[in-house]
């Protein structure tokens, strides 16, 4: 673990996996819930933790970084369902990539439990990790001008959904009517770091 | 709708609803947003009597024309601009009395970007968790103005403040940023380091409220593989693949994928909201506090 300072209030924990920044994540959830941490933001990624609004930066990276303990695993969180239509136009093209039928990617992605690693590029838009890494995918060569909002899509080793329409690279396999964000609805976000998703097929494929 | 309330008569280039900001929601992804000037929203809403947190609107250039329902204390400041209120030129940076219907004039910019526009009761349009900041990012909290539109306003407060005019910094003619090196300096060779540190860049025009993008050598990664997304704090000088810096301002994502070459000092992003294209920009390394 590396806590790398970050202007005069913040710190980047940098990690190992991505499962790692997700136990870390929680481990400092919990310490702000509990009252001994004090902090702004905390904004987990693929392989780090960003804490804003440190009061004291150099004395957090100290304690971070002498302890050995790891941190606690994620908790089990329940289980969000999305149903899914797999219908999206790139299913043939990640079919071809796989080396599979595009049944088959159906088949492999909807028996997949995903988490949250992290969010970010709208609000509500998760990047769900879950797949094996044979899997990763690369984004399209040229970016769609407009991808509708709940499109189901995969790009590198993560699954995510569209939370409204607007321009993106990710490949396209499926559509989901779940509403991924409202911002009258409490929680805004139906997905949150560390929530555990399966995707649900519905209708004929 | 009450008879408090601003109608839009003229938007101006880009005019949005701006406070503190949507805080504490990074980790969903939602930009942290707010006025880009904050000292000069500050004082504007201290002016006119309303709390800190009170909405105002921030201008881009061209300033805006609104006409009030009801009669209401207003004060202009951050960039200086000429304000009339039915044709006559009164106070900028100073309280300002404007009867119901009298149609208020923000004029252009004549040094700066940004105007603040503080009303008695603060633009009381629905906050959205918790900011009633326009978001210009993720689309978050109220549209920019339109002609035409109405903007509820909320009940005066206290009585405006007792002044005839207030200071308020200048403009930059050179725009000095202080930075922190890191977290990924190391991902930029040396020289590349040494030449962000040592030649001035020029504000491009190009720049929004998301990032204050900038013009001048291109710096040279050392490490040319991709970096995993991480989080990103306001102040950020991000190095997209053209190797120009780009500092990040209140609308900036949360998260990105290219490496953060240095942090500016909060201290310092207000004046980056006031500098035109085309200022001088040196970016200054200091040390930790």
């Amino acid at each position: 673990m590396r806590a790398l300072p970050v202007g005069d209030e913040a710190l980047l924990v940098e990690v190992s996996s991505g499962e790692e920044a997700q136990a870390l994540h929680t481990e400092l959830l919990r310490r702000r819930a509990e009252g001994s941490l004090s902090v702004r933001e905390i904004v987990p990624a693929a392989r780090t933790v960003l804490l804003d609004g440190l009061p004291d930066p150099a004395r957090l990276a100290a304690e971070l970084t002498a302890s050995d303990e790891p941190p606690t695993p994620p908790r089990a969180r329940e289980v969000v369902e999305l149903p899914v239509r797999y219908d999206g136009p790139d299913l043939a093209d990640v079919a071809a990539h796989w080396g599979v039928s595009a049944q088959e990617v159906a088949r492999i992605h909807a028996d997949t439990e995903f988490s949250v690693a992290f969010c970010g590029f709208a609000p509500g838009f998760g990047y769900l990790t879950g797949l094996p890494p044979h899997y990763d995918i690369p984004r399209r060569a040229t970016p769609r001008t407009a991808v509708p909002a709940g499109a189901v899509a995969l790009a590198g080793p993560y699954t995510g959904v569209y939370p409204r329409s607007s321009p993106g690279g990710w490949q396209l396999i499926g559509t989901t009517d779940a509403v991924l964000w409202d911002h009258t609805r409490v929680p805004a976000a139906l997905l949150s770091p560390g929530t555990r998703v399966r995707f649900v097929p519905v209708g004929s494929p | 709708m009450t008879d408090r309330a601003l109608s839009v008569v003229r938007a101006g280039a880009l005019t949005t609803v701006q406070d503190l900001g949507r805080l504490g929601h990074a980790h969903l992804g939602v930009p942290r947003s707010g006025a880009l000037d904050g000292p000069a929203a500050a004082l504007v809403n201290r002016l006119v009597g309303n709390a800190p947190e009170a909405a105002v609107l921030e201008t881009t250039l061209s300033g805006c024309t609104v006409r009030p329902r009801s009669a209401v204390t207003v004060a202009v400041g951050g960039a200086p601009c000429q304000v009339a209120v039915d044709g006559r030129p009164v106070a900028w940076g100073a309280p300002v009395h404007v009867p119901a219907g009298a149609l208020l004039d923000v004029g252009a910019a004549i040094s700066g970007v940004r105007s603040y526009v503080g009303v008695s009761g603060g633009v009381a349009v629905d906050p959205v968790l918790g900011s009633r900041s326009t978001d210009l990012l993720s689309g978050l909290g109220p549209p920019p103005l339109t002609d035409g539109a109405v903007l509820p306003l909320g009940p005066p407060a206290r009585p405006h403040a007792r002044v005839d005019v207030a200071p308020q910094p200048a403009p930059p003619a050179e725009l000095v940023l202080r930075v922190t090196l890191g977290p990924r300096d190391d991902w930029f060779t040396p020289q590349s380091v040494r030449a962000f540190t040592a030649h001035p860049y020029r504000v491009s025009p190009a720049s929004n409220r998301i990032g204050l993008r900038t013009e001048g050598p291109a710096l040279e990664r050392a490490l040319p593989r991709e970096l995993p997304s991480e989080g990103v704090v306001l102040g950020a000088v991000q190095v997209p693949p053209d190797g120009r810096p780009v500092v990040f301002l209140a609308d900036h994502p949360t998260t990105g994928g290219y490496p953060v070459i240095a942090v500016v000092r909060a201290a310092d992003l207000p004046a980056a909201a006031q500098a035109v294209p085309g200022t001088a920009v040196r970016f200054v390394a200091v040390g930790r506090r």
